[in-house]
C-alpha cells in the first residue's frame, strides 16, 4: 500500500498548497484592511465587498507588467532568484499537523504531508535555504541598493537562525522529540498544577524561549521593525529595488506565505496547535496563527525600524544569551525531574 | 567635495567608479529617492554601513526664485514666496511682506497683526507635522505620518476658510489683509486649539519613549553649540543643542513682544533633542495662538492705511474717483518704495527666514535675497554624518527638516 500513502500524501499537499496560495493571498488585504484601521484610513474598499477581490485585481495588475531585466543584471541569476524564493517557503507547512488522521473511504488519510523525524530541523533548515532566493536577486540585479538589502539580509537571517533554531532546544528538551506530531501529542495531554487543570502548552513552560521564537520569527520573515533589508527610506525597496511585474511579486509572495507558515509554526510548536478548549480542529489552529499574523500587522503600525548595528547587537548580545540560559535552565529542570540531580 | 568647476558629467563618472582597494562603495542616493524629502542628492561613501564622506548636492529644484523677485513688481512677487518653502506657505508671504512694510515704512493694523501671528503660529504646526510625520516615516514609524497629516487637514481646512486655498495660500499683502476674517474662524481655530494638544499627546505616545526610536535618535547627529553658531544654524537645530535664539524674542516683529511664550531647548544636541524642541514648540504655538485670540479686536481694519504702497479697499474703488484712480496705478504700474535697502527676519518653522531688498527707486527690486533656513542648515548634513550608519543618514535629512523649494528657491 506504499503507493497508496503516496498518492494521499500528494492530494493532501496539493490540497494545502492552494490553501496557502489562497491564504496568502487574502493575508495581503487582512494586513491593507488593518493597518488602515489602525492608521485612520479606510484601505482597499473598491473592488468587490469590502475590497474582498483586492488580491486578485492586484496578482492580474502584476502578471500584465512588464518583466524588465537591468541591462548590467546577471541575467540568469536575477531571473531565477525569485523563483527559489517563491518556491521554498510553502515547503514549511508540509510538516505541521492539521488535524488527527481522517478516516474516509476506507483509507487513513494523515492530515499532513510529511510526518517526518526531523521536521523542526526541517522547517530550520528551510529558512536557511531560503535566504538564497534574497542574497542571489540582491547580487544579480547589479544595484547598490539591491547589494545593500541583500547584505543586511544576509546577516540578518544567520544571526536570528541561531536564536530561532536555540530558542527552540526548550521545547525539544521537555518534548523529547524532533517531530512536530510527538511535540503537538505531547501539548495535548492536561496538567494539573493543584486546583487548575492546564493544557500543557509549551507557552506556560517556556515563555521566554516563545518570546525569543517570535522575535526571531519577525526577524526572520523581515518584517517590521526588522524589515532592514527592504528598508524602502534607506535602501529603496532592497533586495528588490530591480525587480518588476510578477517577479516582484514572487518576493512579495514569498514574505507572505512565509509569515503564515511561521505562525503555524508558533502556533504548534507553542500554542498546542489544533488543540482546544472545545472540539480540537484545524480552525483553533487557524485563530492562533491569525493572532499571530495580527501580531505582525500590528507591530508594522506601531514600531520604528532598527538599525542594522542595532539589530546585530540585539540578537547576538541579548538574544543568543538568553536562549542559552533558558536552554542551560530547562535543562536543570528536566534533569530534576527525573530524578538525576 | 565636489569641484564646481568641473562640469556634472566628472562627478557622475565618479559615481560609477569603485576603488576595490579601498573596499569602498559609493553610494548615490537620491535625487529620486523615497527619504530625500524632494529632490536633494546625496553622494554617500561608504565602508560597509558605515558612511565615510557625504555630499550633499542640490540645485535640482531651482527655479530661480530671487531672480524672479528682480523681474517683478513688489506685490507680484507675494505669490512666488509661497513656493519656496511649500509646506509653510504663510510664514514665507510673512517674511516678505514684513520686509516690504518695513522699506516702505508702513505698518499693518493691529487686528491684521495678530491675525498673521495666528496664521504664522497654525503653520509653524501645520509644517511641523509634515516634518514630524516624515520624519518618523523616514525611522519606519508608519502610522505617525497618518496621525500627523489627519491633524495637519484640520489646519488646512483653517487656511481654506479664510483665503480659499490650502498649500499655496498667498494668503497675505502688503499692508495686511484684503480678506475680511470669516466671521466663524476665530470658533474653528479655537476648536483646533482645544483638539491639538491631545494629537501631541498621541504622537508622544507613539515615539517619545519608544525603545527603538530613543535607540535610534539619541546621540545620533550630534551638533555642539558651538559648531551650530559657526555653521549659522537657526531654528529647532540650533535650539536642540541649546543655544537660546529665537527671532521671535530676539527682535520682536508682529506684537510677538505681548505674548507671553517659551523657547524650548536642547542639550545634547542630537536628533532626539531637536525632536523634543520641535514637539515642543507645537505646543507653545497653541499658547500663543490662544493668547492672539484673546487679545484680537472683534472689528477694525485689517489693511494698513490708504497710502500709495497698499492697494485700496475695494468699496471705496467702485464707489470714488481717487481710489479708483490709485487702483489703476498701483495695479498697472505697482507702486516705488524709497530708495534703500532693508533685511527683514522671521522665525520660520525650519530656523530664521530673511529677506533682503535693495530698492533703487523703482517699482521692481533692484536685488531680492532670500536667506532660507534650511539652505544653511543644511550644510551640516556632512558634518553631522561623521561616522554614521546609512540608516542614520535618513534619519539625518529628516531631523534638518528641508523643504528643497527652499533650499534650492
Amino acid at each position: 500500500m506504499e503507493w497508496q500513502r503516496l498518492i494521499v500524501s500528494y492530494i493532501v499537499g496539493f490540497v494545502l498548497l492552494n490553501v496557502l496560495l489562497g491564504l496568502m493571498a487574502y493575508m495581503t488585504w487582512f494586513e491593507r484592511r488593518v493597518l488602515a484601521r489602525m492608521q485612520h484610513r479606510v484601505g482597499p474598499n473598491r473592488t468587490g465587498p469590502f475590497g474582498l477581490l483586492q488580491p486578485i485585481a492586484d496578482g492580474i495588475k502584476l502578471l500584465a507588467k512588464e518583466d524588465i531585466v537591468p541591462a548590467n543584471a546577471d541575467r540568469l541569476v536575477f531571473l531565477v532568484a525569485p523563483l527559489l524564493s517563491f518556491a521554498l517557503a510553502p515547503l514549511g507547512a508540509a510538516v505541521i499537523p492539521f488535524g488527527d488522521t481522517l478516516h474516509l473511504f476506507g483509507i487513513d488519510i494523515p492530515l499532513l504531508v510529511a510526518d517526518i523525524n526531523v521536521a523542526v530541523l526541517y522547517v530550520l533548515a528551510l529558512g536557511s535555504v531560503g535566504v538564497y532566493g534574497i542574497i542571489l536577486g540582491g547580487y544579480a540585479s547589479g544595484n547598490r541598493y539591491s547589494l545593500l538589502g541583500a547584505l543586511r539580509s544576509t546577516a540578518q537571517v544567520i544571526s536570528y537562525e541561531l536564536v530561532l533554531g536555540l530558542s527552540l532546544v526548550g521545547v525539544l528538551i521537555l518534548s523529547g522529540s524532533l517531530s512536530l506530531q510527538d511535540i503537538l501529542r505531547e501539548q495535548q495531554r492536561s496538567l494539573v498544577l493543584g486546583p487548575l487543570t492546564l493544557p500543557n502548552w509549551y507557552i506556560l513552560s517556556q515563555p521566554l524561549a516563545f518570546a525569543l521564537f517570535l522575535i526571531a520569527a519577525v526577524a526572520e520573515t523581515n518584517r517590521a521593525p526588522f524589515d532592514l533589508p527592504e528598508a524602502e527610506t534607506e535602501l529603496v525597496a532592497g533586495y528588490f529595488t530591480e525587480y518588476s511585474g510578477f517577479r516582484f511579486s514572487f518576493y512579495f509572495l514569498a514574505e507572505y506565505i512565509n509569515m503564515i507558515v511561521v505562525s503555524l509554526l508558533a502556533a504548534t510548536l507553542f500554542l498546542g496547535g489544533i488543540d482546544g478548549p472545545i472540539a480540537d480542529g484545524v480552525w483553533w489552529l487557524a485563530i492562533k496563527a491569525l493572532f499571530f499574523l495580527f501580531f505582525y500587522v500590528w507591530l508594522r503600525a506601531t514600531l520604528p525600524r532598527f538599525r542594522y548595528d542595532q539589530l546585530m547587537g540585539l540578537a547576538w548580545k541579548v538574544l543568543l544569551p538568553l536562549a542559552l540560559l533558558n536552554i542551560a535552565l530547562t535543562g536543570l529542570v528536566r534533569l530534576w525531574g527525573i530524578g538525576a540531580l | 567635495m565636489i569641484d564646481f568647476s568641473q562640469p556634472t558629467p566628472v562627478i557622475l563618472s565618479e559615481v560609477r567608479q569603485i576603488s576595490p582597494t579601498r573596499r569602498e562603495l559609493v553610494l548615490n542616493m537620491g535625487p529620486q529617492h523615497p527619504s530625500t524629502h524632494g529632490v536633494l542628492r546625496v553622494r554617500l561613501t561608504l565602508e560597509g554601513e558605515t558612511v565615510i564622506a557625504c555630499d550633499p548636492v542640490i540645485g535640482y529644484l531651482h527655479r530661480g526664485v530671487e531672480k524672479l523677485g528682480e523681474s517683478h513688481r513688489y506685490a507680484q512677487f507675494v505669490p512666488w514666496t509661497d513656493r519656496t518653502d511649500y509646506v509653510a506657505a504663510p510664514s514665507n508671504n510673512l517674511g516678505y511682506v514684513l520686509a516690504v512694510e518695513k522699506l516702505c515704512g508702513i505698518q499693518a493694523p493691529e487686528r491684521a497683526q495678530y491675525w498673521r501671528m495666528i496664521m504664522a503660529e497654525l503653520t509653524r504646526i501645520a509644517s511641523h507635522l509634515v516634518w514630524l510625520g516624515t520624519h518618523a516615516l523616514d525611522i519606519g514609524a508608519l502610522s505617525v505620518s497618518l496621525y500627523t497629516f489627519r491633524d495637519r487637514e484640520l489646519i488646512l481646512d483653517i487656511f481654506e476658510k479664510f483665503c480659499g486655498a490650502r498649500l499655496t495660500t498667498n494668503m497675505m499683502e502688503i499692508g495686511g489683509f484684503s480678506r475680511e476674517i470669516p466671521p466663524d474662524l476665530p470658533e474653528m481655530v479655537r476648536e483646533f486649539c482645544r483638539y491639538f494638544p491631545k494629537a501631541i499627546r498621541q504622537y508622544e505616545d507613539l515615539l517619545t519613549e519608544n525603545p527603538i526610536w530613543l535607540a535610534r535618535t539619541k546621540g545620533v547627529g550630534v551638533i555642539e553649540p558651538e559648531v551650530a553658531i559657526n555653521y549659522g544654524l537657526t531654528g529647532a537645530c540650533l535650539r536642540g543643542s541649546g543655544v537660546n535664539y529665537d527671532v521671535r524674542k530676539a527682535m520682536p516683529y508682529l506684537l510677538y513682544d505681548r505674548i507671553d511664550f517659551e523657547v524650548p531647548l536642547g542639550t545634547h544636541g542630537d536628533v532626539y533633542d531637536r525632536y523634543l524642541v520641535r514637539i515642543e514648540e507645537m505646543r507653545q504655538s497653541i499658547r500663543i495662538i490662544e493668547q492672539c485670540l484673546d487679545q484680537v479686536p472683534t472689528d477694525g481694519p485689517l489693511m494698513a492705511y490708504e497710502s500709495q504702497y497698499v492697494i485700496p479697499p475695494h468699496k471705496n474703488v467702485m464707489t470714488t474717483a481717487e481710489d479708483m484712480q490709485r487702483h489703476f496705478i498701483w495695479v498697472i504700474k505697482g507702486f516705488s518704495p524709497p530708495k534703500g535697502e532693508v533685511y527683514h527676519a522671521v522665525e520660520h518653522s525650519k530656523g530664521e527666514l530673511g529677506y533682503y531688498i535693495v530698492s533703487d527707486g523703482s517699482p521692481i527690486p533692484y536685488r531680492l535675497r532670500i536667506r532660507s533656513p534650511d539652505f544653511v542648515n543644511l550644510q551640516s548634513l556632512p558634518y553631522m554624518a561623521q561616522g554614521a550608519m546609512l540608516a542614520d543618514i535618513v534619519a539625518l535629512i529628516g531631523t534638518i527638516d528641508i523643504v528643497l523649494g527652499s533650499v534650492d528657491r
